[in-house]
């Protein structure tokens, strides 16, 4: 469909920056940009929105149902969950950028040079691949744990360990994909060496999916800490995290639904914050041209 | 419609809009031609020309994706009134279409043998044991070696050049009186492309086909065409006999096409170029498409298109100026 | 054409793919599959010429231009730069050797990296081969665009906002900007219009005349490579059946394949058409190659050596060689 393609190629060309604006002007990516930047911001400056002091007990107040007072309602030793909630962004939010960036960088490094060296360091990748993938991702974590013994540190250096794995599985995919290009070929051909050429030609092609999936991934991460810090094996109470605060709300979910149901919205509505705007990224970072 | 006899296809004023972006694109701009039973007629343009969406819109392809006005008549009766379903009688039965790529045309998942009987059981009466025999009459028709022994076979078993017979034999399973070929040869090496020629050729000439073929290769129009159509940004440019068009050119763009072929020139001179590159869509000129391109243009080109006029023994340009092309390529 | 040192020479050039054996076939005790791309091919290449190289798809005329500029590695043979072996030298010399010897490719969509412009694409040659001072590199870009034809403004565009043809002049300026000696170009010009092609064409000689450029001209289109070429080769199946010069080859082949090749190129005259295929049968898969001449099955003249013994590359006249155990009795016929 030469005519086609013709077509659609011959069409931006007037309009410049046109594409890249109109999907960052979706509805879909401001709402999501809405919620991660007013994210940010409670996590960096929690004080600022937090009505009280998330670990001040007030036995006058022992799981008061929502009211003006307290929006989110009191939790069994009177805390207010607005505050907590709040204050556990602190922590949710490192957890989704230090569980996933470490992960990245090594797997984003480590699957370059596999796709484009190959040989046996690609087959024995190979193998690691089947062998992590072969577990499910929340047992392998929590048996990483289990041997370095729980707390945020060690679920990073754990979930880092495991994670790095599909980021490295993705970035050799994608590298595999850009090398079938000729201009990966023209690199060689122009005496360039493979750190240029996987680094400066390749990579920056095949960033998309990473990015898409590294928003994803900050998304799981969060549900993951959550998972952990319910488990115990994450956050330590009284450290305020949603997980940890779905917990203690656990044994009084009869009687004070609200101290696991609003750490639990405000889980879905990060997550969801995470992949909207991932979801649009993916079309802004796409080059332009390609289809 | 008085010469309904002679002309099996009827193309008037056709003309394919799509629209993007909330713009309207003419793709193909009111062609309009004759095909004659039994004639191979070849659809010459470059890419963008709009010669593969000319024949797609033809056959009701094109309506997916764009608005196709103008009249097709298939023996005196309009096809472009006709709904999809209505098309289907005539669409695969009385015209067949083969394409570029004949692996993505292919159902990888079906054996060949399947696929040709599927078609014959949508176009014939035949039984299930005539719809074999005739599989294999049709394998061997295209040339296929051992076509029995073939039927099982998936489309992967198949070279390129296989696969483009096979595809042939599925066309011809309904004993079409038209065959749409679109590019057949282009993605083909240059001895398998003469052999699928020459058999389109004989089963025009054998079964008294009629084949509107679509190509970007010059060369091709030469060795298999009757007349030929030159195409540009959607337009017809040229009609008539290959041997006219093709040593005497009218119109300055097939001058130029002709000439950019390095045939009968000295070896290492430089070649004769037309400048620049065809208008998108988007961009079209005002006047004559290829005006900007020609070095012959005046501002009569400029502000209006020429109309494809005839200028005797079955020969029409879209020229302002065609009597002066002439002595140029004479020189 | 005095004699000269050739700049390149190839020596019975081998190389072969092996095929990933699946699970199955292992089971299933299968050999291992093997793509033979090429087969001992043997070839020179003088300085300033341009040599052209014809064949149909899978016959390893792009195998062997990827080997010349090391995008492979030969499994046996030599190939010699300037009279030294290629495969000896060091690190150094070897980055010598790839500024000297450009590859261009056959995509204009793909053999340009989307994210960079072309001064972008254009800097970075000019500065890891240190061609300029960095205050030169500018001028040398505005240079380097004027040569192929370029606008100057087309030095701060995106790839995609270039037709197939200004592609191919970047890929071009970039081939040339390391000032090579010898270019590689693999099917330049097969993925454009013809009104385009001979733009394109016309650019190549140019250049070449001006920058005295050796140019391998890889095509599968034999009118192109006849008007381009000093000498042409005829690939079949990874072994040159024949090389010579150009307009004799084209006049008068001798190999039986280069006759069909060329009866097949579709001719512009209406008048010479041929109302019989050129040749029956399809190239065999380079993944068992028959034994013997590799083109006797579709030959018209194949005898029982030919079966049995695999034809020499031979001089017959000053002008050309022809792999063919029948070169002569077919050239008195």
């Amino acid at each position: 469909m030469t005519q086609l393609d013709t077509l659609q190629a011959s069409t931006p060309q007037k309009k410049k920056l046109h594409p890249r604006v109109k999907a960052l002007l979706r509805p879909g990516f401001l709402l999501g940009f809405f919620i991660l930047s007013s994210s940010i911001l409670l996590a960096v400056f929690p004080w600022a929105f937090a009505p009280y002091d998330p670990n001040a007990f007030d036995f006058n107040a022992i799981q008061k149902s929502p009211s003006w007072a307290h929006p989110f309602g009191t939790d069994n030793l009177g805390r207010d969950t607005l505050s907590r909630v709040i204050w556990a962004y602190q922590v949710d939010m490192q957890i989704a950028f230090f569980a996933t960036f470490f992960a990245m960088v090594i797997g984003v490094v480590v699957g370059s040079l596999v796709a484009y060296h190959g040989g046996i360091a690609d087959v024995l990748f190979g193998r690691l691949v089947d062998v992590t993938i072969t577990f499910p991702f929340l047992v392998l974590v929590i048996a990483v744990v289990a041997v370095l013994g729980p707390g945020l540190t060690n679920m990073y250096v754990a979930v880092t360990l495991v994670q790095w794995v599909y980021y490295a599985r993705l970035t050799r995919a994608e590298i595999m994909t850009q090398m079938t290009s000729d201009y990966a070929s023209a690199g060689r051909v122009m005496g360039y060496s493979s750190t240029r050429i996987i680094f400066r030609h390749l990579l920056p092609n095949a960033t998309t999916p990473l990015i898409t999936y590294w928003m994803t991934d900050m998304a799981l991460a969060i549900l993951l800490g959550s998972s952990l810090g319910y488990l115990g094996l994450g956050a330590q109470p009284p450290q305020a995290e949603w997980g940890v605060l779905i917990a203690e709300g656990r044994n009084f979910i009869t009687t004070a639904w609200w101290m696991s149901l609003m750490p639990g919205i405000a889980i879905v509505v990060t997550g969801l914050g995470f992949s909207l705007v991932g979801d649009s990224l993916a079309d802004v970072l796409r080059p332009r041209g390609a289809s | 419609m008085t010469n309904q006899n002679e002309s099996l296809l009827q193309v008037r004023d056709l003309t394919t809009t799509f629209h993007s972006k909330g713009r309207a694109l003419r793709a193909v701009d009111g062609i309009s031609f004759d095909v004659r039973a039994g004639e191979v007629l070849g659809l010459v343009g470059e890419s963008g020309s709009g010669k593969s969406i000319s024949l797609r819109s033809i056959i009701g392809l094109a309506r997916d994706y764009g608005t196709v006005e103008g009249n097709v008549y298939w023996k005196g009766e309009d096809l472009l009134t006709r709904t999809d379903k209505q098309l289907q009688c005539v669409r695969g039965s009385q015209i067949s279409m083969i394409f570029q790529e004949p692996m993505t045309s292919l159902n990888p998942l079906l054996t060949i043998g399947l696929q040709i009987e599927e078609n014959l059981k949508a176009h014939t009466d035949l039984d299930r044991r005539a719809r074999k025999a005739r599989a294999i009459e049709l394998l061997d028709t295209v040339g296929i070696p051992s076509a029995s022994s073939r039927l099982k076979d998936f489309p992967h078993q198949f070279s390129g050049g296989m696969r483009q017979r096979v595809m042939i034999a599925i066309a011809l399973a309904s004993n079409p009186e038209l065959l749409l070929a679109d590019e057949p040869t282009t993605a083909l090496d240059v001895t398998i492309q003469d052999q699928i020629l020459q058999l389109l050729l004989s089963l025009a000439k054998n079964l008294n086909m009629a084949i509107v073929l679509v190509t970007h290769d010059l060369g091709v129009v030469a060795q298999t065409c009757d007349r030929v159509a030159v195409m540009y940004a959607g337009r017809l440019v040229e009609t008539g006999s290959v041997r006219d068009v093709l040593k005497r050119p009218r119109h300055p763009y097939t001058l130029g096409l002709l000439k950019s072929v390095p045939e009968n020139i000295p070896p290492r001179t430089p070649l004769y170029s037309v400048p620049g590159t065809p208008p998108a869509l988007d961009a079209l000129p005002k006047g004559c498409a290829f005006a900007p391109r020609c070095h012959k243009a005046e501002d009569v080109c400029l502000g209006s298109k020429p109309p494809l006029s005839v200028l005797g023994d079955g020969i029409s340009s879209a020229c302002h100026f065609t009597v002066d092309i002439r002595e140029e390529v004479l020189a | 054409m005095t004699y000269e040192a050739p700049v390149l020479e190839v020596e019975d050039l081998h190389l072969h793919f092996p095929l990933k054996r699946t699970l199955f076939d292992a089971i299933q005790r299968k050999e291992k599959r093997i793509v033979k791309a090429l087969n001992g091919v043997s070839l020179e290449v003088k300085r300033g010429e341009t040599l052209g190289i014809v064949g149909e798809s899978g016959c390893g005329k792009s195998t062997l231009a990827r080997c010349l500029a090391r995008l492979y590695e030969a499994d046996k043979g030599t190939i010699r730069y300037d009279g030294q072996e290629v495969a000896a030298k060091d690190a150094g010399a070897l980055r010598e050797y790839n500024r000297k010897v450009q590859m261009m490719f056959q995509d204009p969509y793909s053999s340009l990296n989307p994210r960079m412009t072309v001064r972008q694409v254009l800097t970075e040659a000019l500065r890891v081969h240190n061609m300029r001072p960095p205050e030169q590199i500018n001028d040398r870009i505005a240079e380097l665009l004027d040569l192929v034809r370029l606008p100057q403004d087309a030095a701060d565009k995106l790839p995609h906002e270039f037709s197939g043809g200004q592609r191919q002049r970047i890929a071009i300026a970039r081939a040339l900007s390391v000032e090579p000696e010898v270019l590689v170009a693999d099917e330049l010009v097969s993925a454009l219009d013809v009104s385009v092609q001979a733009q394109v064409v016309n650019l190549l000689l140019e250049l070449q005349d001006k920058l005295d450029l050796t140019i391998l001209f890889v095509a599968h289109d034999l009118r192109l490579v006849r008007h381009v070429s000093h000498r042409v080769a005829v690939i079949y199946l990874g072994t040159i059946v024949e090389i010579g010069d150009s307009e004799q080859l084209f006049n008068a082949p001798k190999h039986p394949y280069s006759k069909a090749l060329l009866a097949a190129a579709p001719s512009l005259d209406p008048d010479k058409r041929h109302t019989r295929p050129s040749i029956s049968g399809e190239l065999p898969s380079p993944l068992n190659v028959p034994k013997g001449c590799a083109f006797h099955a579709r030959c018209p003249h194949a005898s029982g050596r030919c079966q049995s013994e695999t034809p020499r590359l031979r001089a017959l006249d000053e002008l050309g060689n022809v792999a063919c155990h029948h070169a002569e009795a077919l050239l008195s016929a």
